[in-house]
């Protein structure tokens, strides 16, 4: 029961590690941005973990309750703002994608870098 | 109890993940995220983090998956199968795993009180918030108030994002210039009885819900992030089942393109506002007589640019990839 408490963070280690690994393994663009996204939810969840206070609730002040406890609200934040972010980066990425794809008619990395040297 | 069922969404968490690495069809590798940020929503609620899990289900395996979807049409639905040398990078990243997880055993444990990050600036926060700004969600004054620069930063990250999107998918296929057809009348699902009649009956009660969220963020998890990415969604949804003209018919690229600039000048503007009134950059105390009567507005204000700029900026992006195929 002693070691469950680290159990968030090790979850965090491998789901990191796990999108790292798609990034620098799969030679398809998407599912590299695919591995990105895993790797930056995997941030958001160490994020989030510290937030939290045993016994706690989450930081929305009830009137008249004064013996509550509250989680931490400063990493709701960053994360809050950062996932709309992740969001709009990824499109970007994925608009990249598309253009990649007119230009060299592929999305597989080997395929891309056969056609440059081609050139 | 509770830890149980925290130990088994993590657990699925990572099986999700591995699944996701491991599957050759995109399509089913997309699929599989909007799974992945559900369960990761779930996580988000169970430690506390309720705007969190909000942000991140609607989101993560809402939008996420739409505009994933689109470039998959746009792209390729088959990932070319390669035989790689893989021991490399597998041990990097075993062997980072392993350092990654010894390094935890140094960190206070999960739901320590005692841990550095809540002796700092957050206690202030939540002891304070009652009386500066007198609103129940701290996270909304975190996020509206004390750390407003911050948010204004990701506003115009989300405003830049957008631009970059529109700029690289708007500039005409080079490889399309002699077979200009056509665009091919798109119907949606509008032949598909039940998504038609489902989604007819869930769009009004999905928009209502986003403004719901964006007007009840002060004293619920919510907020304009959340709220502009639901009615978004509900947009999106309506453009999927009666096509695209009709979507455009009903919110127009120029409606969108001055919600994604009006938002972020909204924003500024308060900014400014406050300048001229005699207080700092986003100090919203001097809107009012009653200083926090000014801060809870000054916060209803920058939420509703925050919810326009993140509504139109997401529409944007969605229909910037739907048009591509039209090319």
């Amino acid at each position: 029961m002693e070691l469950l408490g680290y159990y968030n963070y090790w979850v965090f280690a491998i789901v990191l590690m796990v999108g790292f690994y798609a990034v620098i393994v799969r030679n398809n663009l998407i599912k590299k941005l695919l591995g990105l996204a895993i790797f930056q939810s995997a941030v958001f969840l160490m994020y989030i973990t510290m937030d939290k206070v045993e016994g706690a609730t989450a930081p929305i002040i009830q009137e008249g309750v004064t013996d509550q406890i509250y989680s931490n609200p400063l990493p709701q934040v960053l994360i809050l703002t950062a996932i709309v972010v992740g969001v709009s980066t990824t499109a970007l990425g994925l608009a990249m994608v598309v253009r990649i794809k007119e230009a060299y008619g592929s999305i597989e990395e080997d395929d891309i870098i056969a056609k440059d040297r081609k050139s | 109890m509770i830890i149980i069922f925290a130990v088994f969404l993590l657990t699925l968490l990572v099986i999700t993940a591995i699944a996701i690495v491991r599957a050759e069809n995109l399509f089913v590798a997309v699929m599989l995220m909007a799974i992945f940020s559900l369960l990761m929503a779930a996580n988000f609620f169970i430690l506390d983090a309720a705007d969190v899990a909000l942000t991140e289900a609607a989101i993560g395996a809402g939008v996420t998956t739409v505009i994933f979807l689109g470039a998959l049409s746009l792209t390729a639905e088959n990932e070319k199968k390669v035989e790689l040398s893989r021991g490399v990078a597998m041990s990097i990243v075993t062997a980072t795993t392993l350092l990654l997880i010894y390094a935890t055993f140094e960190k206070p444990k999960l739901g320590d009180p005692e841990a550095p990050v809540h002796q700092h600036v957050a206690p202030w926060y939540l002891s304070e918030t009652p009386k500066l700004i007198d609103i129940p969600n701290v996270v909304t004054a975190v996020l509206g108030s004390f750390r407003a620069y911050d948010t204004l930063g990701e506003v115009f990250v989300v405003f830049t994002a957008c631009i970059g999107v529109l700029f690289l998918l708007s500039a005409k296929n080079p490889a399309d210039k002699q077979s200009r057809r056509t665009p091919p009348e798109s119907i949606g699902l509008r032949h598909h009885l039940i998504p038609k009649v489902v989604g007819r009956l869930l769009f009004p009660f999905i928009v209502l819900f986003g403004l719901y969220v964006q007007f009840h963020g002060e004293y619920g998890p919510g907020g304009g992030f959340q709220a502009g990415a639901i009615i978004a969604t509900g947009i999106i949804l309506f453009a999927l089942l009666e096509g695209e003209k009709t979507a455009l018919a009903a919110v127009p690229h120029s409606v969108m393109m001055a919600m994604v600039a009006g938002g972020a000048l909204l924003y500024t503007m308060v900014g400014v506002v406050t300048m001229f009134m005699g207080g700092n950059f986003l100090d919203y105390s001097v809107l009012s007589s009653n200083p926090v009567f000014g801060q809870q507005m000054g916060i209803i204000l920058i939420e509703a640019g925050v919810g326009i700029t993140v509504c139109g900026a997401l529409l944007a992006i969605f229909h910037a990839f739907a048009a591509r195929e039209n090319y």
